[in-house]
């Protein structure tokens, strides 16, 4: 589950990191109203749960309090990548003299929470990892200890920050690992994290300008607290419906729309009908042993992608036996009303059985993971 | 021999009494009957109407059972505490069935697991199968046969897809084992195939990978300079979408390793026969 930008620098601010002091609003007067409290300028920043937020024009400086309301209005208007922008975050304009990335991420080869940071922040902190991997610095977090005033001090040298910044980014650092740690995040990051001169012309000072978490869901069960903020916007109805079902759903572009049992068969399948020249319109794990309720919501969401010209089922029964499996499709099948051809391909104990069944409901069978994919392709053209 | 467990395993299982573990403990007795004893907090002193008495906690269990193994079907809140308890009470080999386990919880179960000698398997896997000998998981054993290719694999129904088409080709299996897919687990690639290089019963090893993580890169350059028996491959995911990505920390810490190309790169170079369509397995072994 992905946090918002506000509500991460709302939680990195409990852990002692310094944040902007911005105001959310979800109406262009509502959004003059908290520049009017802030102090101009300030910059707009859309709230949508994707990247690139500042190219797609849902990131905007203003400096009267006319120009809020207006660049407010234009990018609660806006539609980031198939996402409406229903708020906006006003924070004080920042004069920014440098850009740091720091984030923590779960590395599978430590298995550590693993931090990372880089002198070279900002936009364009993917084009340092792919072109100079090198200047970006990891350091793996111990899971009983944390990060240690050393570790970070250890970070802060390696980037080259300025000694005088030294204090604070142990503090940011640390603070940034323990919100980590308290939300069962998955991805923690501020980019960047900035320094920032000062209007009264005091010492400049590091201020997380942006920040993102992402939370496992697996762990939700234990912060109920996030759960209530979940944004539904985070997930398409489809994989809203499917996540609901307990199915695991990712749509795709091609037109054979597919029904596997475990991620692992269901990504092989998608490689095998790519393999005979065609294209999947979805990845669907119909996870357990694809029983009538579960496989009669699958195809509800298959179906309802217009693309789809023929329905796929790869079933390896295992445990199940193969006329379960069969009489699960057809009892799914009385629930919903299908008009484009179906392939199924059963395996299990009682497969002859199973496949009797299927065929005596007008569903082409198939011997093989090949041929059933073969037929599917064929059925698409 | 085979590798991890045989039919002198005496296995205990956690969550006996839930309908999952109620399930695939009748599986598993029927097909090697190693279980010694079952696992379930406030039933201890019941007996299971199949023979299987059941304990209030691992220690009792292994204290009268003199169990080795245990497997774990509880629900994935109470995993981590199955899996540390399994380790406390002196069980070598941990098989954690379970999906849906918080990863910062595996983060810290697994870095306690490595200062003990002790072996995890998943969690969020099918387990593993030694056929003849012991049935520990949810592999069905029904498409299982006994002989001398051992087989490693991220995936589960995948897994069976490879094991019959081995089965159906007449080649039977010394152990075949699913390390689950999760981003920390225990037994990894590596851990499997060097099991199976020194086990003399296994004569070929197959091994199938999946996109993320660089599991397969390490153990494909473990391959190419100590192992000599025959070995082929498959990675699922090569028409994979690139996957929703986890902000920017998830391109930079993977840094071009995970993907399937990079995958089936590093594994033909260490000498793997790679397959485009699982069922091809059997015909590289031979």
């Amino acid at each position: 589950m992905k946090l918002h930008e506000y509500q991460s620098k709302q939680l990195f601010g409990r852990f002692g990191v310094p944040v902007p002091e911005g105001i959310v609003a979800d109406t262009p007067e509502a959004a003059r109203a908290a520049a009017e409290k802030i102090g101009l300028p300030v910059v707009i920043k859309s709230q949508v749960l994707v990247g690139g937020r500042g190219k797609a024009g849902g990131v905007k400086v203003a400096r009267t309090l006319e120009e809020v309301e207006s660049k407010a209005r234009d990018i609660l208007n806006l539609t980031i990548k198939g996402l409406p922008v229903r708020k906006v975050l006003i924070d004080p304009a920042a004069a920014i003299k440098n850009e740091i990335y720091l984030g923590i991420v779960i590395d599978r080869t430590s298995r550590r929470a693993t931090m990372m940071a880089s002198a070279a922040g900002g936009v364009d902190i993917e084009e340092v990892a792919a072109t100079t991997p090198e200047k970006i610095v990891r350091v793996p977090i111990n899971p009983f200890i944390g990060l240690p005033e050393y570790l970070a001090r250890d970070i802060a040298a390696h980037i080259g920050l300025p000694r005088q910044f030294w204090p604070e980014f142990i503090t940011v650092a640390r603070g940034l690992a323990s919100a980590f740690a308290a939300t069962d995040a998955s991805l923690a990051e501020i980019n960047p994290l900035a320094i920032v001169g000062q209007p009264n012309g005091g010492p400049d000072r590091l201020i997380a300008l942006d920040g993102k978490i992402v939370v496992d869901d697996n762990a939700i069960f234990r912060h109920p607290d996030l759960a209530e903020i979940r944004d539904p916007d985070e997930e398409s109805s489809a994989e809203k419906k499917a996540r609901e079902a307990g199915l695991n759903f990712i749509s795709l572009d091609g037109n054979i729309g597919c029904m596997v049992n475990g991620a692992g068969l269901a990504m092989a399948t998608m490689d095998i009908i790519h393999y005979y020249g065609g294209s999947p319109a979805n990845f669907l794990d119909v996870a357990g042993g694809a029983r009538a309720d579960k496989v009669a919501a699958a195809l509800r969401i298959i179906l309802a992608d217009p693309k789809v010209k023929v329905v796929l089922f790869n079933i390896f029964g295992g445990i199940t036996r193969g006329d379960e499996v069969a009489r699960g499709i057809i009892g799914a099948l009385k629930e919903v009303n299908v008009s484009i051809p179906m392939v199924a391909r059963i395996v299990g104990t009682n497969q002859e059985e199973g496949n009797r069944i299927l065929a005596e409901a007008h569903i082409a069978t198939a011997g093989s993971f090949a041929e059933a994919v073969q037929k599917a392709v064929e059925m698409a053209k | 021999m085979a590798i991890l467990a045989d039919r002198n395993t005496r296995l205990i299982v956690q969550g006996i009494t839930g309908r999952e573990g109620d399930f695939h403990a009748r599986q598993m007795q029927a097909y090697s009957s190693i279980i010694v004893g079952g696992v379930t907090p406030g039933k201890g002193g019941l007996k299971t109407d199949y023979g299987v008495p059941v304990f209030d906690t691992v220690g009792q269990a292994v204290r009268e059972t003199g169990a080795n193994a245990s497997v774990i079907y509880v629900p994935a809140r109470f995993a981590p505490d199955a899996i540390l308890e399994a380790a406390d009470a002196g069980i070598h080999l941990i098989i954690c069935i379970t999906e849906g386990v918080a990863v910062q919880d595996m983060i810290r179960v697994r870095a306690y697991l490595d200062t003990l000698d002790v072996i995890l398997i998943g969690p969020n896997c099918p387990g593993l199968i030694t056929p003849g000998q012991a049935k520990i998981g949810i592999i069905p054993a029904s498409i299982c046969k006994p002989g001398n290719v051992g087989l490693v694999s991220r995936s589960g129904t995948l897994t069976y897809e490879v094991i019959n088409a081995l089965t159906q080709s007449g080649m039977g299996q010394s152990t075949c084992v699913g390390i689950g897919g999760d981003p920390v687990h225990g037994l990894d690639f590596l851990d499997a195939i060097k099991l199976f290089n020194e086990d003399p019963q296994t004569e070929k090893i197959v091994m199938i990978g999946e996109i993320g993580g660089s599991d397969e890169e390490i153990a494909a350059a473990y391959v190419k300079d100590h192992v000599k028996k025959p070995m082929a491959g498959f990675i699922a995911g090569r028409a994979a979408p690139e996957g929703k990505r986890m902000g920017h920390a998830g391109a930079i810490i993977e840094g071009g390793m995970g993907t399937a190309q990079g995958k089936v790169t590093a594994m033909q170079a260490a000498g793997i026969k790679m397959a485009d369509l699982p069922t091809q397995i059997p015909d590289l072994l031979r």
